[in-house]
């Protein structure tokens, strides 16, 4: 176990600083701040001396090392716009988008995992058709227009549920949580079942797949031969063996919903990180892109080491070892 | 008269599936007894693990009992609820599979599939159920039980898993036990220590044995009966030694023929030509009549079971007579 983690550590590492180089050359090449953030009437003068301020007059290579230095002790740059440092930027954010990917997250498998196992079970039923036909439709449907048609429905026309913000705020850890209050609770359901929607269809079909084809099995058949009730033989001897894949599948699919839930973000004026993201692409604001991707690519790195780790609880065949 | 252990009557299990029905068992019928072992002979796609399937009420859809009787001890199993069923099942008959690398689950521990057989059929305490498994495990001979049952399938080898599925189904003391081809998938050597223990348990228990296997060379040194089954149906049937040293049935003389030991060294090995029959269209009459070096006009009849020696029966109207030198 020592071993294997070791050996993560040493690979994170190499993934992080390759990533750093892409990151930086992808984001030069989008654009030169310079163009955005200084006013088009400064004269020449005003302009070298904001370039200078930023360090944008180094050459590339330059400024990628002092990056590297600085982001070695903690520091990934200042926010050209807010003038704020920018890790410190995205982690107020981070704690809305957090969860909000997790209530997305277990919405999908408190949704999910019954249908599909449903599904699994009555392949044949008119109930498990409509299920699969539905989950279809979470697969297809585009995020933004149900986060509309979402405000629409339970917004404006019914009036249930608020349809903007994060409502009130608990500050827990020295982090402002909205799940916590009965009313940020309300803000938090649509943009979570708006963000869960595809997860679901997706824990459906992963479920109800492993569900087929679990119960084709020898062991289940055997199960069944030693007389066990069918609850038993679906709870524990089918239920424990799909959960395999779907662990696997929903734990990678977190770290996507964290990157990739700046749709919803933006449609429910939801205060995360992926808001932040797309207001400092507008502005061309390096920093702050620069290091929201490197701390979603750490956060990749948490994630799958999670992953294998409950996968090697869940399947007794896989044991984490220093071999590859 | 206690009725005997299980006696099936003219079973029929078919699979009506959308390219026809197939008549995977077609009117089937034998007797086992307590302590007794039957050995249901026959190539692949013959019926035998449908018939042994069909005996424990798990036989899936589109397959169903289509007809027929399956008395246990004298009651009809193929009428029974699917709870009913449940009780039995485990309990009073134990099943074992024949490729113990897949019929224990991989993700749960030994004791946990040990104990839930236990308590699926008797109310006791966990810690009892535990016990009940240990000594199971130490009666197949499984060293180290205690510590075994700890274990996870994947830590044992094939014959240890074989062994486990054994304990499993002795967990109860059942009266019939339907092991289809259990030694197949093992080595030479491992299949020897499992056919002395499953010889063992019938004589200690007088547990009810049916043993399915392709492979003559077992059943003539476990079986006290044979049946010999060929396109979902018994072809004959009768005591093991009789029917292994004067067939009756062309089939049952090919087969032993087949077996490679019995011929003589430099010839070329027996075999019989052709291949089993679709079960979606069987040809009228004898289903064996195609490879039959005896068939005539006349087996184009559906050759009726007749007794052709006291206990000896066979589906065909020209049998072997005399003994011959197969």
């Amino acid at each position: 176990m020592t071993v294997f983690l070791l050996r993560r550590l040493i690979q994170a590492a190499a993934v992080v600083l390759a990533m750093s180089l892409l990151v930086f050359l992808g984001v030069y090449a989008i654009g030169d701040p310079v163009e955005i953030l200084i006013s088009p009437e400064a004269d020449q003068i005003e302009r070298e001396r904001a370039i200078q301020a930023l360090g944008l007059d180094l050459p590339l290579w330059q400024q990628y090392l002092v990056f590297l230095g600085n982001a070695l002790r903690g520091d990934l740059g200042r926010s050209f716009v807010f003038n704020e440092p920018a890790l410190q930027l995205i982690l107020q954010r981070m704690p809305a988008t957090l969860e909000l990917a997790v209530g997305a997250t277990v919405a999908a498998l408190i949704i999910g995992l019954p249908l599909g196992l449903y599904a699994g079970l009555r392949p044949n039923s008119t109930l498990s058709k409509g299920i699969m036909a539905g989950s279809i439709l979470g697969f297809s449907l585009p995020t933004f227009w149900v986060g509309l048609m979402l405000i629409m429905v339970f917004a404006v026309q019914l009036g249930w549920l608020p349809s903007t913000g994060r409502g009130e705020t608990v500050e827990v850890l020295g982090m402002r949580w909205s799940f916590l209050t009965a009313n940020g609770l309300a803000h938090m359901v649509m943009p979570a079942i708006n963000l869960s929607l595809f997860k679901i269809s997706l824990v459906i079909r992963l479920t109800r797949a492993g569900v087929r084809e679990t119960m084709l099995m020898d062991y289940v058949k055997f199960a069944r031969a030693k007389g066990l009730s069918p609850t038993r033989i679906t709870m524990v001897h089918v239920f424990k063996n799909i959960l395999i894949p779907v662990v696997t599948v929903v734990g990678l699919e977190f770290g996507g919903t964290i990157a990739f839930s700046v749709v919803t973000e933006s449609v429910f004026a939801w205060p995360g990180m992926g808001k932040l993201i797309i207001d400092s692409i507008n502005v061309l604001d390096r920093p702050v892109m620069v290091a929201y991707l490197m701390i979603i690519v750490l956060m990749f790195i948490t994630i799958n080491l999670i992953v294998d780790i409950t996968y090697s609880l869940l399947d007794p065949r896989v044991r984490l070892e220093g071999k590859a | 008269m206690t009725p005997p252990t299980l006696q099936v009557r003219n079973l029929r299990t078919h699979f009506f599936t959308r390219a026809g029905v197939v008549k995977a068992v077609d009117d089937v019928s034998f007797t086992v007894d307590r302590g007794k072992v039957l050995g249901l002979v026959g190539e692949s796609g013959s019926g035998k693990s449908v018939t042994g399937f069909s005996i424990l009420g798990l036989v899936d859809p589109p397959g169903r009992i289509a007809g027929g009787q399956i008395l246990f001890k004298g009651q009809d199993l193929a009428g029974l609820s699917e709870e009913a069923m449940r009780q039995l099942r485990g309990n009073r008959i134990a099943m074992i599979f024949q490729d113990p690398m897949m019929t224990l689950n991989p993700v749960l521990r030994i004791d946990t599939q040990m104990i839930e057989t236990v308590l699926a059929h008797e109310k006791v305490s966990r810690e009892e159920a535990r016990q009940r498994a240990r000594d199971a495990l130490g009666q197949v001979g499984i060293p180290s039980p205690e510590e075994r049952l700890r274990a996870y399938p994947h830590q044992f080898s094939g014959g240890m898993r074989q062994r486990v599925a054994i304990a499993i189904a002795l967990l109860h003391k059942p009266d019939l036990i339907v092991a289809d081809e259990p030694t197949t998938a093992l080595d030479v050597t491992i299949q020897g220590q499992i056919l002395a223990e499953a010889q063992k348990l019938c004589a200690d228990f007088g547990t009810a044995l049916i043993w399915i296997t392709h492979d003559l060379s077992v059943v003539a040194g476990l079986a006290d009966d044979i049946a010999v089954m060929y396109a979902g149906k018994v072809v004959e049937q009768g005591p093991v030694t009789q029917v292994l040293d004067q067939p009756l049935h062309p089939y049952t003389v090919g087969l032993i023929g087949s077996v490679p030991s019995r011929n003589k060294r430099g010839e070329p090995l027996r075999q019989i030509p052709g291949m089993t029959p679709s079960l979606l269209n069987l040809p009228a009459g004898c289903a064996f009549r195609a490879r039959c070096p005896r068939a005539e006009a006349r087996c184009a009849e559906p050759p009726p079971m007749a007794e052709y020696r006291p206990g000896r029966h066979a589906r065909c109207i020209h049998p072997y007579e005399e003994a011959v030198a197969a």
